[in-house]
């Protein structure tokens, strides 16, 4: 007889991308928060192994405001760079040859924002500048739109990761449109991350319960009102809400079933 | 006397820098650690190597980048 432990029976494989192997299924970002330092403690409590940069100029006039690899020690997490506020693809394949130039990896969070009242991405951009950056040797982790149409030529393209939106980057409106999703994950086998969106626990718990491969998020955590709470109650969130796919839910019913038994009633 | 200046395009600013000067000197006058900045000169990135060996020259234009907090 084989008997397993409780840790074992629920135990998770890994979050592979491009080989690489991650634990944990929350990617953070590190924009916005209100210090360096309760940065990197909301970092500490959502567990992630993972977090997104942006490339953006040295202040020259206020030298006092250090680079954040100042704060994260890149040998204990993965440093994601990203080409946010790029609106073309020459000019996310810019900003992710600097990034590449900072010598860290070969990684990039590829966005190309479409539209600036909604920061939805234009998608024939992000396509384009995945296809050169795949080209050079790039690790492609692309935003997108729910669609999965674009996702599947993301995927065709050579991207290690597609990652849909839940809703409009710093929304928090929450997974919009969980159909969509789960169609994109059925349909594609690099790992999908669904990344923006997220408002709180609740939504990370029904986005991961989707069957998606992980969540990339920042706004919910750094404008929290204390976001090491909730970095705490986002790392809880994601492991639930996979542990609970992986479950596999009951079906859904019309009419109420008993959960005691109908029969051995007193008379 | 006066040293001799030049004038450069430096992160979209016009700034004079000393003449003669190269990459390496400029982000040490910058106060800049060379590991944690890259440099774009003239639209090319600067290989960390060519620091040293890249004179800045009249007319110029250069990027110096960092890693900022970012989703």
């Amino acid at each position: 007889m084989t008997t397993t432990t409780i840790d074992e029976a629920v135990k998770d494989t890994p979050l592979v991308i491009a080989g690489r192997e991650f634990r944990s299924r929350l990617v953070v970002g590190t924009g916005k928060y209100r210090s360096n330092e309760e940065m990197v403690r909301a970092i500490e409590a959502s567990g992630a192994e993972m977090v997104t940069v942006a490339v953006r100029r040295v202040d020259l006039d206020r030298t006092k405001e250090e680079g954040i690899l100042y704060h994260l020690d890149p040998e204990k997490i993965f440093i994601l760079p990203n080409t946010a506020g790029c609106y073309t693809a020459e000019e996310a394949v810019r900003y992710a040859r600097l990034a590449r130039a900072a010598g860290l990896n070969d990684w990039i969070k590829l966005e190309v924002i479409g539209d600036q009242r909604t920061l939805l991405p234009d998608v024939a951009a992000t396509l384009e500048a995945a296809r050169i950056l795949v080209g050079e040797g790039f690790k492609v982790l692309a935003y997108t739109n729910d669609d999965v149409v674009t996702a599947l030529r993301l995927e065709d393209a050579g991207c290690a990761a597609v990652m849909p939106l839940a809703s409009p980057i710093g929304s928090g409106l929450g997974l919009v449109n969980p159909y969509y999703i789960r169609e994109i994950k059925s349909r594609l086998s690099v790992p999908v991350i669904v990344d923006a969106g997220v408002g709180t626990a609740s939504d990370a718990c029904l986005t991961m319960e989707q069957g998606v491969d992980a969540i990339l998020m920042n706004t919910a955590i750094a404008e929290a009102k204390d976001p090491v709470r909730m970095a705490r109650a986002m790392k809880l969130a994601v492991q639930a809400g996979r542990l609970a796919y992986l479950a596999g839910r009951m079906p859904r019913r019309e009419v109420a079933v008993p959960s005691s038994p109908t029969t051995g009633m007193l008379d | 006397m006066t040293q001799a200046t030049i004038e450069i395009t430096l992160n979209g600013e016009t700034r004079q820098v000393a003449a003669g000067r190269t990459v390496a000197g400029l982000l040490a006058d910058l106060g800049l650690h060379p590991r944690l900045v890259v440099v774009e000169h003239n639209r090319e990135i600067l290989d960390r190597a060519r620091y040293e060996s890249t004179e800045v020259r009249a007319g110029d234009t250069l990027e110096l980048v960092h890693f900022v907090g970012g989703g």
